[in-house]
């Protein structure tokens, strides 16, 4: 172990106040800078002004047994796209501190659950609101104190938590003059379940199939952040063929749930032929991913070190045949979209995002990339024993358009990136005709040890580009090896913001065309 | 006709609406799946919606009080009477009177009107905004159906509407058939926006939001979801009558009545299965865009004016 965290040294460069880490590899608490606040808040306002992008902000509680430590520790990471690395920095504070907010909008939903966790008060903050309902402290669930607009021809529109149809609870608050939206309140947390809590002093056997839960449609993005991160923290490097597996689960994942959105955008416009055909093909992706593990969406498909099973010749040949298949249409169903003169007026010009906003907000993902902004962790920060990402899509335009037209190209890009993965790696690898891959997938056989003894003192970060957009995982260990914090955050606990900032000074009824095309997930912004 | 049987013609008109009406849904829902390559719901299914409503009780809020009741009964009882007034083909109708199509339009205008004060009177914010949205684009659509009607009346010489839809001359039509095939588009598209169809509105949207009739009936159940139901069924199917009575001219010597009646519920459900067919091809228009099919209508009947301009 010893051995191993010197490696880890090498790999960080620890240059005077800095520490840069790569995507999914770790690094000894030590050598996390530990600033000044002024420094701290300094620090980060300069990286993000030069392009960074705060990828997830977390309170670590002090230990009392060391004295050294102060209270509560704030630790940053930042995602530096540009350089493909990712920046750690940290600051000690006491029971307040400047609020971050107002120099930078995108800390908002961090500093109000780091008050909400640990009491911390961010002064000056200007909207500090609960995030979850927790049963222990802050109000009962449901009870918020909505912004108001005040005036005779204002009315409020109160849609939610309970909403029609299969979804899960959210409130919205919604400010009108009319039909325009003056301002939309989202009020979130019904699903709290605790998750990061539950994951400190783990890892242990129940922490993957949590870690799937996170976010249903995007267990895949979340098991393989998680398995990132303890791979790097246990010092075991996952098999290539492992890797190579996963990421075709992710990109399967990416299509079911694009090619969903596709059919859920036509179906809101009442535009039929899309909507139908992309029920079913969503069907066929999902299908896909049954057939490389057994489950619909690949729960169980990802382990420590690797993946559960390995597909023989017969199968990568089957799979390819079918993404052929489907692929050709998708295709079809997506040209009667994008051939229907009807459509694009009703998508043009709906929900508009200036890039400035998306960059303040710290957008990620599809509605990022929407705004013309290239954020990818696909490319900017791939993981160990890839091959070359896919292209990255973008569209400037910021709308509702914007955002179809990248999961349409992201489509496009990732069923070619699909073929790629099948036909140069998986599927070629394995012409020996052995049933068991001597590279030991964590075949069910041999499954890995679920709770690992990691490096202790450490922190380890994995960033896995999902449908939604990045996904980041944060671990910390303790002096015993066990987890000692953990800070999950979901592509949606980023975008829910963009959503209200989308409807502003926008149509009432146009905001169930706006929030399908986020497409956000309820359980990964409350966890 | 058989001269004693003659009385009791427009009576057979009326049951045949009333019978065939909730079909028109059927075949546009039988359309729509059709062409999505769905299997789709069954042609009867509003039938057995009705029935399993009717034995349905209904439930009342404790903040809503007569109007809300009261707007199921009145909903039907304006489309029953319109059926009256209405003929079916040649077969004439129930009552008739010289300026009965002003009396049509007003009757729509009193559904409308208790239906607008019942979606109020629940207080819900969504049915607030249904009905603010009805009373809009119905506040533009109206003028534009009394127009249509008026220019009817003007180029048959009659203002009452047995004549003038029932008994349009072969030799009239052939003479003027681009003004009422203008007129038969533009009645088509006020029938889309009248009874919540795409591009005007989506009936089978959840997302109440973006409803503007479905959001208006959200509160009401049991037998009065019925009548409001079989209310609008009665709507679609009074408009696609309208529609027949302009497209076929009257009953002559190589047209029995029978036969004229039997061509006027083809057209009916070729109406219906039109309705699907534009729903299945295009998308909703945005909320903002919706007075466009009207301005497209109100530019149809005016040409339609202009041609009769000789």
């Amino acid at each position: 172990m010893g051995e191993n965290m010197t490696t880890l040294e090498t790999q960080t460069s620890a240059a005077g106040n800095t520490l840069f880490v790569r995507n999914g590899q770790a690094a000894a608490m030590a050598s996390v800078p530990v600033l000044s606040f002024g420094m701290f808040a300094h620090s980060l306002q300069t990286a993000l002004r030069d392009g960074a992008r705060l990828s997830a902000l977390f309170a670590l509680a002090g230990r009392p047994e060391t004295k050294d430590e102060a209270p509560c520790r704030l630790v940053a990471v930042l995602a530096l796209d540009a350089a493909g690395l990712v920046q750690i920095l940290a600051a000690d504070v006491e029971n307040a501190y400047p609020s971050l907010t107002p120099r930078i909008p995108q800390a908002h939903l961090f500093e109000r659950e780091i008050h909400e966790r640990c009491g911390i008060v961010p002064e000056g903050h200007p909207w500090l609101k609960p995030v979850r309902f927790s049963r222990l402290a802050g109000p009962d669930v449901g009870h918020a104190d909505f912004y108001r607009i005040d005036g005779d021809e204002v009315h409020e529109v109160a849609v939610g938590p309970i909403h029609a149809g299969i979804i899960e609870c959210g409130h919205f608050r919604f400010q009108c003059l009319g039909e325009l939206v003056m301002h939309l309140e989202i009020s979130l947390g019904y699903h709290h379940r605790g998750l990061e809590a539950h994951l400190v002093g783990g890892p242990d056997k129940r922490s993957l199939p949590l870690l799937e839960t996170l976010s249903g449609d995007a267990g895949i993005a979340h098991a393989w952040a998680w398995c990132s991160v303890i791979e790097a923290l246990s010092g075991r490097e996952a098999s290539p063929r492992g890797q190579l597996l996963r990421s075709l689960a992710l990109e399967l994942e990416r299509l079911a749930n694009h090619t969903g959105d596709m059919g859920a955008l036509s179906g809101d416009i009442g535009f039929l032929p899309t909507h139908a055909y992309c029920g079913r093909l969503r069907g066929d992706w999902l299908n896909m991913t049954a057939m490389l593990c057994g489950n619909r969406f690949g729960r169980s498909f990802l382990r420590l070190g690797g993946v559960t099973f390995d597909p023989d010749r017969a199968l990568s040949d089957q799979l390819k045949k079918r993404l052929h298949a489907t692929a050709r249409d998708v295709r079809g169903a997506l040209r009667a979209l994008w051939d229907s003169p009807s459509v694009m007026a009703r998508f043009t010009g709906i929900g508009k995002i200036s890039a400035e906003d998306a960059a303040a907000l710290g957008l990620v993902g599809p509605a990022a990339r929407a705004c013309g902004l290239e954020r990818d962790a696909r490319s900017s920060h791939p993981l160990d024993g890839l091959p070359a990402p896919p292209e990255l899509v973008s569209a400037p335009w910021g709308d509702v358009l914007a955002r179809a037209r990248v999961r349409e190209r992201e489509i496009q890009t990732s069923i070619a990136y699909c073929h790629r993965l099948l036909e140069d790696f998986i599927g070629t690898d394995r012409e020996d005709g052995a049933d068991d891959h001597p590279q030991a997938l964590s075949a069910p056989g041999q499954m890995a040890d679920p709770a690992p003894v990691l490096t202790p003192d450490s922190i380890a970060v994995s960033l896995v580009e999902a449908w939604r957009g990045e996904v980041c995982h944060v671990a910390v260990t303790g002096t015993n090896g066990r987890l000692r914090a953990v800070s999950l955050v979901d592509p949606s606990f980023h975008n829910w913001a963009g959503l209200a900032m989308a409807l502003r000074n926008g149509q009432i009824s146009d905001f169930p065309l706006c929030n399908k095309s986020f497409n956000l997930s309820y359980c990964g912004h409350d966890q | 006709m058989t001269a004693p049987l003659a009385p009791l013609a427009p009576l057979v008109g009326c049951v045949l609406s009333l019978l065939f009406a909730p079909l028109l849904p059927g075949i546009i829902n039988r359309v729509k799946a059709w062409v999505g390559g769905r299997q789709g719901r069954p042609l009867l299914q509003l039938y057995y919606d009705l029935f399993k409503l009717l034995k349905k009780s209904a439930v009342y809020s404790r903040h809503s009080g007569w109007m809300f009741r009261l707007a199921p009964v009145a909903g039907l009882a304006a489309a029953l009477m319109a059926l009256a007034v209405l003929p079916f083909g040649a077969l004439g109708s129930l009552v008739s009177f010289p300026g009965d199509f002003i009396f049509l339009a007003g009757l729509f205008a009193l559904a409308r009107f208790t239906l607008i004060l019942a979606a109020l009177d629940t207080g819900s914010a969504f049915e607030g905004m249904g009905a603010a949205r009805e009373a809009m684009f119905s506040a533009l659509g109206e003028p534009i159906f009394l127009f249509c009607l008026m220019i009817l009346g003007y180029r048959s010489g009659m203002y009452s509407l047995a004549l003038m839809l029932g008994d349009i001359k072969p030799v009239v039509w052939t003479a003027d058939w681009p003004f009422f095939l203008m007129l038969a588009f533009a009645f088509f598209l006020i029938l889309l926006l009248e009874n919540c169809r795409i591009p005007a509105d989506d009936p089978n949207t959840h997302l109440e939001l973006t409803m503007i009739h479905e959001v208006m009936i959200l509160d009401h159940s049991g037998p009065d979801l019925a009548l409001l139901e079989y209310a609008s069924a009665l709507k679609l199917w009074i408009f696609s009558l309208i529609i027949a009575g302009v497209l076929l001219p009257g009953p002559g010597e190589s047209l029995p009545v029978a036969g004229h009646a039997a061509l006027t519920l083809l057209i009916v459900f070729t109406v219906a299965a039109l309705v699907g067919l534009v729903e299945s091809v295009i998308a909703r228009f945005r909320m903002e865009r919706v007075p466009q099919i009207l301005s497209l209508a109100g530019s149809f009947v005016c040409l339609a004016a202009l041609s009769l301009w000789s």
